[in-house]
């Protein structure tokens, strides 16, 4: 039993130890911050590697926990994509006053995220999404003294509190038509009644609200650009890639029943996502903005794929994370970079970044390349997994709105790639001097944009995991 | 004596959670926007306890559910009304009119 619990819980204990070493260290000594960075990322490293260790399956506390072999992989890319996050951030956060504060926060909210994709009930699963979400607007505040942090902050705070206020009003009307709050128990009970397809659009609209789906996207692009950049990959990337994961295992799973209901509602909110999300990144020139809104179309062509309803479903999905991680970060790390160096944030200011910086230019073109799913690169198989997930329901109206769409979406990212190398400019950014872990974070991600797309056996391990369930 | 129906009850929260909801989309002060918010959070705290007590005596589930979004609202109002007092620094108010720097 106790070693059931060691093994099954293995990840969040890793994590948890690691919160504990590094509140030890802060009261107990006066490190340098250098040296401070070192140790965290050498722990983040072991806790990378400690994720692959010994897979396991079961349950624990009567089903509230359990663990398969997804679940593990999905916090393996979880911790992967903190890890890169953390390399990336060195030269902002090498000056920052309160290093070990972040990071605690950050590790706080990573295991708040694995709680909730452990969670078998509907209790832990809330306190899951809560511990991931609380601190995450304290980090958004990490820039104590800017305006624009503050801003962004109460703005993350106000919206992600009224929305898990909208979750749990269904998940009360859940429980008052079905009397159980766990998911195994709660399927059966399912029966298309209007008291509980209220509960699941309530729902629907606390996660719709968590992974910025259009007409809850408001927030998404103030947030993304008021906090601190380290602050917004982990936002775009990890916090929504967490939820997705959470989010399309309830559907498949608690929500099955009710696939005939959500199938509409998931048609709409993608068509709208996509569009609006394009439509917006279009006019921005902030670059942490245009993520965001990037970002948003990118969540709308998941959702096609979350309608697919079927282990394909579930596989394109994760594997869609898995290369957004590397994509979008390898954006924001050259964009994290250039604006702790020199305080730029516009895409204007990226005219002529190659004659100064050519190699960071090739990683943001990639990058770049990758999210708007250029085919040699991951992107364009992610995005192709997704489609024909989503074309296996035969909604081909649905699949051409979305293939149109990333015609539209080309227009925009290559826009910033030609400014890149071809706009001429007075003053660019000068030649900047990269250290060493910002720029194995950008051949990670390179590594990962070009591998995951070309070697087949990655795809292949994610569906036969997802067969199972 | 008669017992007060469960519907009764259910009225009273989801009349609390649409006054919260109205409230968090029209007031412009920060901390009564908190406030709203924390009128949604007590409205499911009633479902909870209701549907427990009428529906499904038998296990506590509802009530222990209410025992943590007790819990956790507390811990969400300390961080909104911290970051609050440090926007309210370089703000000079609670306004969230003025909170426009970021936007479109």
């Amino acid at each position: 039993m106790l070693n059931d619990f060691f093994i099954l819980m293995k990840q969040e204990l890793v994590l948890l130890a690691i919160l504990f070493i590094l509140l030890i260290i802060k009261v107990g000594n006066d490190w340098s911050n250098e040296r401070l960075l070192n140790v965290i990322n050498a722990l983040l490293l072991i806790n990378v590697v400690a994720g692959f260790i010994m897979p396991a399956e079961g349950a624990l506390f009567g089903d509230m926990f359990k663990t398969n072999g997804l679940i593990t992989l999905e916090k393996n890319i979880l911790n992967v994509g903190t890890l890169i996050i953390s390399l990336q951030s060195y030269s902002w956060l090498k000056n920052h006053k309160h290093l070990s504060e972040f990071y605690m926060l950050m590790l706080s909210t990573l295991l708040g995220m694995f709680y909730m994709l452990s969670s078998g009930n509907l209790l832990m699963f809330y306190l899951g999404l809560e511990l991931s979400s609380i601190p995450l607007a304290a980090m958004a505040n990490f820039d104590l003294e800017k305006r624009k942090s503050s801003e962004a902050a109460i703005k993350f705070i106000l919206s992600s509190a009224f929305s898990s206020g909208l979750l749990l009003f269904g998940v009360s009307l859940l429980y008052g038509t079905t009397g159980t709050l766990s998911f195994t128990e709660i399927t059966p009970h399912l029966t298309n009644a209007p008291l509980q397809i209220f509960a699941f659009v309530l729902i629907l609209a606390g996660f719709s609200f968590k992974i910025s789906v259009v007409p809850f996207h408001f927030w998404t692009a103030d947030v993304y650009e008021g906090s601190p950049v380290a602050v917004t990959s982990y936002l775009s990337v990890i916090s929504k890639g967490a939820v997705l994961f959470v989010f399309v295992s309830i559907l498949y799973t608690v929500f099955k029943p009710l696939a005939d209901v959500w199938y509409n509602m998931l048609f709409l909110l993608s068509v709208l996502t996509i569009v609006i999300g394009n439509l917006f990144a279009i006019r921005q020139d902030n670059f942490k903005r245009f993520l965001a809104f990037s970002s948003i179309a990118q969540v709308g062509f998941i959702l096609v794929g979350i309608s697919g309803s079927s282990p394909l479903g579930t596989a394109s999905v994760i594997y869609f994370v898995l290369i957004y991680i590397f994509s979008n970060l390898g954006a924001f790390g050259v964009v994290s970079i250039v604006s702790a160096l020199t305080g730029k944030e516009n895409i204007s200011d990226y005219k002529a970044f190659y004659k100064t910086n050519p190699l960071l230019s090739w990683v943001l073109t990639i990058a770049l390349f990758s999210l708007a799913g250029v085919p040699p690169t991951a992107g364009f198989f992610g995005k192709f997994f997704l489609l024909i997930a989503g074309a296996e329901q035969g909604n081909y109206v649905l699949i051409s709105i979305a293939a149109l769409n990333m015609v539209i979406s080309f227009y925009y990212y290559l826009r910033i790639v030609k400014s890149i190398f071809m706009d001429p400019n007075e003053q660019p950014i000068e030649k900047l001097t990269v250290p060493w872990m910002p720029k194995l974070a950008l051949f990670l991600c390179l590594a990962g944009i070009v591998v995951i797309g070309l070697w087949s056996t990655i795809y292949e391990y994610i569906y036969s995991l997802s067969i199972g369930l | 004596m008669n017992e007060i129906p469960l519907s009764h009850i259910l009225f009273i929260s989801t009349a609390l959670f649409f006054i919260g909801m109205y409230g968090f989309f029209t007031r412009r002060n920060m901390i009564t926007i908190l406030m709203s918010i924390e009128l949604i959070l007590n409205s499911v705290n009633i479902n909870f306890v209701a549907f427990n007590k009428y529906l499904f005596p038998q296990n506590l589930d509802g009530v222990f559910f209410t025992i943590f979004i007790i819990s956790i609202a507390a811990a969400e109002a300390a961080v909104a009304i911290a970051i609050i007092i440090n926007l309210y620094r370089s703000l000079h108010s609670v306004d969230v009119n003025e909170t426009s720097e970021l936007k479109f």
